[in-house]
């Protein structure tokens, strides 16, 4: 009875013994998640594996279902694979621009929040949560309908077409997320390194700059790497707003063959092209991390 | 020359440093001679560790005076004054604190030719020969996650000297290491209080402090409760706190 009440209350602890290793399993990956600034993408190779088989499953499903007129499903889907290849490159396009606009952006917001200016340090701060918890999905739609179709900077007009305003919603999440990937570096290395580098009469400056973040780097690389991963699926919410990426390619395609049948096998097999992608990259972050777990 | 060797290097005058409503250090005097060698002896949270870092400027101090050299610390107000004053006295800490993604090396030079702003093959020269001092030629090209303790401390403190400071302030800086390592770190201090560097110690190596120090100063509370060379202070101690400390301690 009295072990009832010795039991730790720390995050992860449940009253009931049975829960004790998923809950601290959960907390466990909640820190790692608030640490890397990012939710984390867990990809392994069993979903693949489910994909395949619910690929497989949608393909036999359209072969029953096909009257004997219908080519086979494989001869349809190779048909349109050069089109929804197209749209999958420029998924891709999407997730480069985003990255590198939102990874830009959201270094200098995270820089913003260590100013040492107050006004500075606050909005910095506000922008990266606003941006950080709204749906990446409405952030899109603002994106998509707050910005011209074109804008007129020094008498040079620059159109807007939609695949840029998508790419800039996209952008906006991924910056607030960088922002936060690099305040969560530079809060993992200890203060014993500045006060050690202020000793050597290092300013300031210095110190953050060949001192601080050099280390974060290092740090900052895995999150960023998940974080592109899960870019890259959330580029599909441009179909949504209707630019041309594979999703987009896949409903026309499906509405040209017009063979509800189909269906299961399309899309799967359009998520097995973002596995194969993406898991590669989720992968290799993991490996990146226990690596850097164990030299930092 | 005889003028300039009568005053003492750090001049410290009833020092204060509170922490939010706590009085850590109440009142503080000492006086250092150049290439004098004082050992800060007391119990955990005593104040040592603060009394160094007020000497450093790492934490300003609330009323009295401390100079070094030619600063009066006290009253340093830009970040320029502080970092002028910590290329005459540096610190090293416990935790050795190496920058871990520069090999031992790098971690020396990196202050003579960013902060100094000296010619990086002068730099390099005297950065091998401080290395050679401490004993480690061979790990230049190591980072600090590939060497001992003992080892880490030691390029810490030829860090340190890479700066050429008047000064130098350990703060327990064996007190992390296994016993067969803090040898070579003491050595290594020894030597340097040999060539005439000011030091200023926090430790508990008791028998070191008898070897090494001109001064000792036992600190309790906050205050210097008392001070002596150490064959006075630790044969025949004149206050019942110092008395009680040492029995524990030795
Ligand atoms: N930055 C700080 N903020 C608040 N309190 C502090 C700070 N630094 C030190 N203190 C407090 O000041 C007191 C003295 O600390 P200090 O580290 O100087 O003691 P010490 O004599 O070095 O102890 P030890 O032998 O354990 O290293 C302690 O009570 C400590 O909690
Ligand atoms: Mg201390």
């Amino acid at each position: 009875m009295n072990s009832m009440h010795a039991i730790d209350h720390s995050p992860g602890s449940t009253d009931l013994p049975v829960l004790l290793p998923a809950a601290a399993c959960m907390a466990r990956r909640v820190a790692a998640e608030r640490r890397a600034g990012s939710p984390r993408l867990s990809l392994r190779a069993e979903h693949g594996a489910v994909l395949l088989a619910v690929f497989v499953i949608g393909c036999g499903i359209a072969e029953a279902q096909a009257g004997a007129d219908n080519p086979s499903i494989l001869a349809t889907l190779w048909k349109w694979t050069p089109l929804l290849a197209r749209g999958f490159v420029f998924n891709l396009a999407i997730s480069f621009v985003a990255m590198a606009v939102g990874t830009a952006f959201g270094l200098l917001l995270g820089f913003a929040q260590l100013s040492l200016l107050r006004p500075v340090k606050r909005a910095a701060w506000l922008t990266t949560h606003f941006f950080r918890n709204a749906p990446w999905l409405v952030l899109l739609f603002y994106c998509m309908f707050l910005l011209p179709f074109q804008i007129t900077v020094f008498g040079v007009t620059i159109p807007l077409p939609d695949w840029v305003k998508a790419t800039l919603g996209l952008a906006l999440p991924v910056m607030a997320n960088v922002a936060e990937i690099l305040r969560g570096a530079m809060q993992s290395i200890p203060t014993a390194q500045w006060e050690s580098a202020a000793s050597l009469a290092f300013s300031r400056r210095q110190t953050l700059w060949m001192i601080i973040l050099p280390q974060c780097l290092k740090r900052m690389l895995p999150p960023w790497m998940n974080l592109y991963a899960i870019l890259t699926m959330s580029t599909v919410l441009a179909s949504i707003v209707g630019v041309n990426e594979m999703m987009t390619l896949t409903r026309q395609a499906l509405s040209a063959e017009n063979r509800p049948g189909l269906l299961l096998s399309f899309y799967s097999y359009v998520l097995l092209w973002f596995f194969v992608y993406c898991y590669p990259i989720a992968r290799w972050t993991v490996r990146l991390e226990a690596r850097f777990a164990v030299n930092v | 020359m005889p003028d300039s060797d009568a005053r003492p290097i750090v001049s410290i005058r009833d020092m204060h440093k509170s922490f939010g409503h706590v009085e850590v250090l109440k009142g503080i005097s000492m006086d250092v001679p150049k290439g004098g060698v004082v050992c800060i002896i007391g119990p955990s949270g005593s104040g040592k560790s603060t009394l160094l870092r007020c000497i450093n400027a790492l934490v300003p101090i609330d009323s009295g005076s401390i100079r070094v050299a030619n600063f009066d610390v006290h009253s340093l107000t830009t970040d320029k004054e502080r970092l002028a004053l910590r290329r005459e006295v540096s610190i090293v800490f416990q935790q050795y604190n190496l920058f871990p993604h520069k090999t031992a090396l790098e971690n020396v030079m990196m202050a003579p030719i960013y902060v100094l702003k000296e010619p990086r093959d002068e730099v390099r020269a005297r950065a091998i020969a401080l290395l050679k001092k401490v004993g480690l030629a061979a790990k230049q090209d190591a980072y600090p996650g590939e060497l001992s303790g003992g080892q880490q401390q030691r390029v810490a403190i030829a860090r340190s000297l890479a700066m050429r400071p008047e000064v130098m302030l350990f703060d327990e800086v064996t007190a992390a290491l296994d016993p067969e390592t803090v040898k070579e770190v003491l050595n290594t201090i020894r030597e340097l209080a040999a060539e005439g560097m000011t030091c200023m110690l926090v430790t508990h190596e008791m028998r070191f402090a008898r070897e090494l120090a001109d001064t000792v100063y036992f600190t309790d509370g906050g205050v210097i409760v008392e001070s002596g060379p150490p064959a006075v202070l630790f044969d025949q101690p004149k206050a019942d706190r110092t008395r009680a400390f040492l029995s524990q301690i030795l």
